[in-house]
């Protein structure tokens, strides 16, 4: 099926592919169907809504801003998901990109947790303090 | 909603499992201790106004993707 996206103009996506959240993300929760998307000119990954094609994330795994994140899911995240092993699980934080790009910060407290398996989704808001919600993607000094 | 007074060391159980007990009162703050489940998740909730207001400004910025990917591949 096409759906029309915010920055790639109307794409063919696989309807297989549809990530459900069924309570909608914080702050949208009347949008609950997303679908994943990439570019090849960058790393990012794009979490685009395929109700409402101007609601789009722009996400990188976290691995790839701090090298050693980890956490604990919680039980009822566990549940909700069905995620059965740890690796069905793709981690994505949430970017916010300023108009000084350099400024760009990653939610590493709040992941969008998706089990790859079922296509579900969750964002999950860690109890883990030592992570911020708004970590800055390129250091303070940049 | 439920108003309920309390004293300090007085607590609260809510259904069978979740236990609300005031441990320390002072001029304009209270100390809660709370036992729950763990599976319960416990948040202060600005924490969880915090997230929504980090989406909707994640995603009511504007992006100029071309210009961002091309400035990074510098």
């Amino acid at each position: 099926m096409k759906t029309k996206t915010k920055f790639f103009g109307e794409t063919e996506i696989d309807e297989n592919q549809i990530i459900s959240f069924m309570e909608g993300i914080p702050g949208f929760p009347e949008q609950k169907q997303y679908i994943i998307l990439r570019d090849e000119d960058s790393d990012f990954i794009f979490l685009q809504s395929t109700e409402e094609q101007n609601l789009c994330f722009i996400t990188l795994p976290p691995a790839a801003i701090v090298g050693d994140y980890s956490f604990d899911l919680s039980q009822e995240t566990v549940k909700k998901l069905e995620l059965k092993n740890p690796e069905d699980a793709m981690i994505l934080s949430i970017l916010n990109i300023p108009e000084d790009f350099k400024k760009m910060t990653a939610n590493l407290r709040a992941p969008i947790v998706i089990n790859i398996k079922n296509n579900k989704g969750i964002q999950e808001l860690l109890s883990d303090e030592n992570y911020n919600m708004k970590h800055q993607v390129f250091g303070r000094d940049a | 909603m439920l108003v309920l007074a309390r004293k300090k060391d007085e607590a609260i159980v809510i259904g069978d499992d979740i236990e609300i007990i005031i441990t320390e009162i002072s001029e304009d703050k209270v100390k809660i201790g709370i036992n729950a489940p763990k599976h319960l998740k416990i948040f202060r909730k600005e924490l969880l106004d915090q997230v929504k207001e980090e989406n909707l400004q994640s995603a009511g910025a504007k992006v100029d993707l071309e210009a961002l990917t091309k400035a990074l591949k510098r």
